[in-house]
C-alpha cells in the first residue's frame, strides 16, 4: 500500500502514494486544484467537473477528485483547455442558478475571470421556497445539484432515504416522494442535508427567518407550539361557527 | 384516486419481490399498464414490495420518459421531433393532432388524448413517424384521423439495400424468422460450433475477426470479451445492449423484429465465451415490436433447448431475460444501462472501473450492440478468415448504414465496408430526391458530424471517415438537400440534448440548455454578438469535461456544422 510513484504536475516531479487520486497528489504539492461538489466525507462522484485536469495521453479532461494518479503520469491543472472548461462551467452556473450565498464559488468566479452574466437570456431555474416543516426551509433556486444533500440522507451517512430527484437533464430538482412534504416524508430532521449544502439552499428555519427581518422575539412569538396554539383557537372557533 | 384496485397490481409484484430492486422498471411497467399511469398508492406499493425508499422510487418515474406520474389520455401519440422526420413534415403533423387533442374530451374518457413530441423513434426509413399507445406507424402525414387512432395505420415494414446480405440474410421477408424458419436457414450451427471448441478459441476466432463494436464506440470486441473471460469471479454477465436511440439509427430494430434468434445466436456464444450464466437485452422503451419477438424468441429458444441448463446437451447453463427500457437516450451509455438494469435512474457511472471487470451487479460483464452480436454467429460459422474477405484490412466484414432524410430509397443497407458513399448514396439509393441536389448529411446521428460534397468520394471504413474527420458511429446518415436550413438542424439535434441530458454532470447539465437557447436564436435569425465564441466556449466544454459520452459529443454535430457552414452562425 506504501508504494511510491513518480507524477509530474505542472513541470514539478512529485512521489506520490500509489492509489491517490489527482486531487490529493495536487494537494500535497500544495497546488491548488477548485472543488465544488467534492466533499472530504461524501462520496466523490466528480459531476460538477470544476475539478478537471488535462492528463497527457487522455482523450478528455479528467476529473481530478476521483482520477487516481498512475506512474509517470504527466498532469496539467492550468493549460488553456483547462480554463476555458472552469471558466465556462463557472458562467453556465451563475447563468442558472442564485450564487449569492455560495461564497467560495464567488471567489472562483473571481480567480477564473468569468463572466456572471455571459449567457443573455437564459433560463434561469428559481422554484419558490418550499417552507413545509419547523426545521429547515429548502430554496431550490439556490441549488446547484451538488448531490450531497441526496448521499447524507442515504448511504453517505444517515439511511433515511427521505429525498431523491424528480425530473432529469436541466430541470432536475432535489424532491421527496410524489413531492410530500417533508413531514410526510421518511425525514428524520437529522440536519445533516443542511450541513453539507454548500449554497444556503438548505437553511435552518430559525437562520432563515432572521435573514429575512424577524427579530429573535418576532421568531420567538412564531414557535411552534405558539403557532399549534393559535391554530387550534382557529379550528375550535370555525367549529363553533 | 382512493378507490384504486391495488390487488392486480399485488399479485404481480408477488413474483417481482424475490427479485428485489432490479424489477423496479418491469414493475412500473405493469403499473401504468394497469392504471395507465403510477398513481402514487400503486409507486408506495411498488416500493415496498421491492424494498426500494420511496424517494428513490419516485426518482426513478421522473427520470423515464415514458413513465407518468400523473394522469394521461388514454390514448398517447408520440411524434417524432427529429430531423429525418422533420424533414418528411413532422411539425405539420403535430399540429394537426395536437388539434385533435384540443378538443378531445377530459383525461377520464376514454376518448382522451394525450399527445406528446417525441425523440427519434427508430423508423426514419417510414417517416414521418409516429407511436400509437407504442405501435408504430409509418407515413403517418398520409393516413388519416380515423386510421390513425383505429390502429389502421400503414405498419412498417422492413426496406432493405445493399450489395450484401450477411447479417440481413434473414431479414425483409415480411415476417419474423422464428425459430423452426431459423434453424432451416442455418440456424444455431454457429452456437454448436463454438460448444465443441475451447471457450479461449472462441475468444481468439472473434479477435482475428477484427470484429469492433457497431453501437458507435468501435471497440474491439474480442479485447473486450477477453478482458471479461479473465477478470476474477464466477458470476458474469453477458449484455446486449438495443436501447437504439441516436437520432437516424433503426438497424437493431430491424435486426430484433426481422431475426431475433442470430441476436440470440451471438450472446449465447458470447456467454460461453467468457463463462457467464445470465445474459440481459436492453431494448428501449419506444420498441415495442422488437420487444416482444425477442420475447418470443427467447421462450421458443428455451423450450428447445438453446436455452436454460445444458444448452445442447453441453455443460453450458444460461438464461437470457429481456428488459425494457422507458425513453432514455442516456440508457445506451452502457453504464447507465446497467443502472437501469439495477432500478435506478440511468445516470452514467464513472470510469474507471470498466464493465469488463465491474459491470452490472458489480460483476465482469460484456456489452455489446445489437449488430455487433449479429456478426458473431457469422463469424464463427465460416471462420474468421472467410469473414476478413470481405470489407478493408482495418475494417472488416461489412456493416449495416441507416439512411434516411432526402434520399430516393430510405432503408437500412448493408453492404462491405470500403464502399464510397456516393456509391452508396447515388447508386444504392437512388441518390437525393428528384430536382434537388447534395447540401450535407449528417454522419452518426446527433453524437455525429456533417459531410459536405467534399466527403462524397470518402470510403466507408473506420479509417478513412477518421482521416476525413467524420464518426461512423452506429451507421447513421441523414441527408439534406440544398432547400433545407441546416440551422432547424442543428436546432433540433441541440434540443435533443436538452431532453436527453441526465443532468448528472454540469458541462452537460447546463451546457445542453446554453447550447440550446443559442441555437434558438440563431435559428430564429436574432444571433448576438459573441453568440459565436459563447456556442463554442459551451461546445468545447462539454467535449472535454462532460462525465459520459453523451455530453462529451452533445456538441459534435453542432461544432461541425460552424467548422463547414461558418456563415450560417453569423448575424444576418
Amino acid at each position: 500500500m506504501s508504494e511510491t510513484i513518480r507524477i509530474t504536475i505542472d513541470q514539478q516531479t512529485l512521489q506520490v502514494q500509489a492509489g491517490s487520486t489527482i486531487l490529493q497528489a495536487a494537494r500535497q504539492a500544495g497546488i491548488d486544484i477548485p472543488t465544488i461538489c467534492y466533499h472530504d466525507y461524501c462520496t466523490a462522484n466528480g459531476l460538477c467537473r470544476i475539478c478537471v485536469v488535462e492528463v497527457e495521453g487522455a482523450r478528455t479532461l479528467q476529473p481530478a477528485c476521483v482520477a487516481q494518479v498512475h506512474d509517470g503520469m504527466v498532469i496539467y491543472t492550468r493549460s488553456e483547455r483547462v480554463l476555458r472548461s472552469r471558466r465556462t462551467i463557472l458562467e453556465m452556473l451563475a447563468s442558472s442558478v442564485d450564487l449569492s450565498e455560495a461564497p467560495e464559488i464567488q471567489t472562483m468566479l473571481q480567480q477564473y475571470h468569468s463572466d456572471s452574466h455571459r449567457f443573455p437570456d437564459a433560463e434561469v431555474r428559481h422554484p419558490p421556497v418550499i417552507d413545509d416543516n419547523p426545521m429547515y426551509i429548502r430554496d431550490y433556486a439556490k441549488c446547484i445539484l451538488c448531490w450531497r444533500c441526496v448521499q447524507v440522507c442515504a448511504e453517505d451517512a444517515q439511511y433515511t432515504f427521505a429525498i431523491n430527484f424528480s425530473g432529469r437533464g436541466y430541470e432536475t430538482q432535489i424532491s421527496t416522494f410524489y413531492e410530500i412534504s417533508m413531514p410526510e416524508s421518511s425525514c428524520v430532521f437529522c440536519g445533516q442535508c443542511v450541513g453539507v449544502c454548500p449554497t444556503g439552499a438548505l437553511k435552518p428555519k430559525r437562520q432563515w427567518l432572521l435573514e429575512m427581518g424577524y427579530t429573535p422575539d418576532d421568531i420567538m412569538n412564531l414557535t411552534r407550539s405558539q403557532r399549534q396554539r393559535r391554530k387550534r383557537r382557529e379550528e375550535a372557533a370555525a367549529r363553533t361557527e | 384516486m382512493s378507490n384504486l384496485d391495488l390487488s392486480p397490481l399485488l399479485q404481480r409484484l408477488e413474483e417481482y419481490q424475490p427479485q428485489g430492486r432490479t424489477a423496479l422498471l418491469p414493475a412500473l411497467h405493469d403499473a401504468q399498464q394497469l392504471y395507465g399511469y403510477i398513481p402514487q398508492a400503486a409507486a408506495k406499493a411498488i416500493g415496498q414490495a421491492l424494498n426500494v425508499p420511496l424517494a428513490d422510487v419516485y426518482g426513478v418515474i421522473e427520470f423515464y420518459s415514458l413513465f407518468y406520474s400523473q394522469p394521461v389520455g388514454k390514448t398517447v401519440i408520440h411524434i417524432c421531433n427529429d430531423p429525418a422526420c422533420a424533414l418528411a413534415g413532422s411539425e405539420a403533423l403535430f399540429k394537426q393532432i395536437r388539434f385533435q387533442q384540443e378538443s378531445a374530451p377530459a383525461i377520464d374518457s376514454p376518448l382522451s388524448l394525450t399527445v406528446e413530441m417525441a425523440p427519434c423513434l427508430g423508423l426514419c426509413e417510414h417517416a414521418p413517424a409516429v407511436l400509437i399507445q407504442g405501435q408504430p406507424v409509418a407515413r403517418a402525414n398520409r393516413q388519416t384521423w380515423q386510421e390513425l387512432v383505429s390502429g389502421k395505420g400503414e405498419r412498417p415494414s422492413s426496406m432493405l439495400g445493399g450489395t450484401v446480405s450477411i447479417l440481413t440474410a434473414n431479414c425483409g421477408l415480411g415476417h419474423t424468422v422464428e425459430l423452426s424458419e431459423y434453424l432451416d436457414l442455418g440456424g444455431y450451427q454457429a452456437l454448436r460450433k463454438a460448444l465443441n471448441m475451447p471457450p479461449r478459441q472462441v475468444i481468439e476466432e472473434i479477435k482475428a475477426a477484427g470484429l469492433v463494436g457497431r453501437g458507435g464506440a468501435a471497440f474491439p470486441t474480442g479485447l473486450k470479451w477477453e478482458a471479461a473471460a479473465n477478470a476474477p469471479g464466477e458470476v458474469k454477465y453477458v449484455v446486449c445492449n438495443a436501447d437504439e436511440a441516436e437520432p437516424g439509427t433503426f438497424k437493431d430494430r430491424v435486426l430484433m423484429e426481422d431475426d431475433p434468434h442470430s441476436i440470440l445466436e451471438g450472446i449465447l456464444i458470447a456467454a460461453y465465451a467468457i463463462g457467464a450464466q445470465k445474459g440481459y437485452v436492453y431494448i428501449r422503451g419506444e420498441y415495442l415490436l422488437p420487444y416482444q419477438a425477442m420475447n418470443k424468441a427467447v421462450e421458443d429458444a428455451h423450450q428447445a433447448g438453446f436455452l436454460g441448463n445444458n444448452v445442447l446437451d453441453s455443460d453450458f447453463n444460461f438464461e437470457i431475460e429481456i428488459r425494457r427500457g422507458a425513453g432514455a437516450y442516456i440508457c445506451g451509455e452502457e453504464t447507465a444501462l446497467f443502472e437501469s438494469i439495477e432500478g435506478k435512474r440511468g445516470f452514467p457511472r464513472l470510469k474507471p472501473p470498466f464493465p469488463t471487470t465491474y459491470g452490472l451487479f458489480g460483476k465482469p460483464t460484456v456489452i455489446n450492440n445489437v449488430e455487433t452480436l449479429a456478426n458473431v454467429p457469422v463469424i464463427i460459422r465460416k471462420g474468421s478468415a472467410h469473414y476478413r474477405k470481405l470489407g478493408t484490412e482495418k475494417s472488416p466484414g461489412s456493416k449495416l448504414f441507416c439512411l434516411s432524410g432526402d434520399v430516393v430509397r430510405p432503408g437500412l443497407y448493408e453492404i462491405p465496408f470500403g464502399v464510397p458513399f456516393h456509391h452508396l448514396l447515388y447508386d444504392l439509393a437512388g441518390g437525393v430526391r428528384p430536382g434537388h441536389r447534395f447540401q450535407a448529411a449528417l454522419f452518426g446521428g446527433a453524437a455525429g458530424a456533417f459531410a459536405t460534397p467534399d466527403h462524397l468520394n470518402v470510403r466507408l471504413t473506420f479509417e478513412d471517415l477518421k482521416e476525413a474527420g467524420l464518426p461512423l458511429g452506429s451507421g447513421v446518415i441523414t441527408v439534406f438537400d440544398e432547400t433545407r436550413d441546416l440551422r432547424d438542424i442543428c436546432l433540433r439535434l441541440a434540443r435533443f440534448f436538452v431532453e436527453e441530458s441526465c443532468g448528472k454532470c454540469y458541462p452537460c447539465q447546463i451546457g445542453t440548455q446554453r447550447q440550446f437557447e443559442i441555437m434558438e436564436r440563431i435559428a430564429r435569425g436574432e444571433v448576438q454578438k459573441d453568440d459565436w465564441e459563447r456556442l463554442q466556449d459551451v461546445g468545447w466544454t462539454m467535449t472535454d469535461s462532460s462525465l459520459c459520452g453523451l455530453g462529451q459529443t452533445a456538441a459534435s454535430a453542432i461544432l461541425s456544422a460552424m467548422k463547414h457552414f461558418p456563415h450560417l452562425f453569423q448575424p444576418v
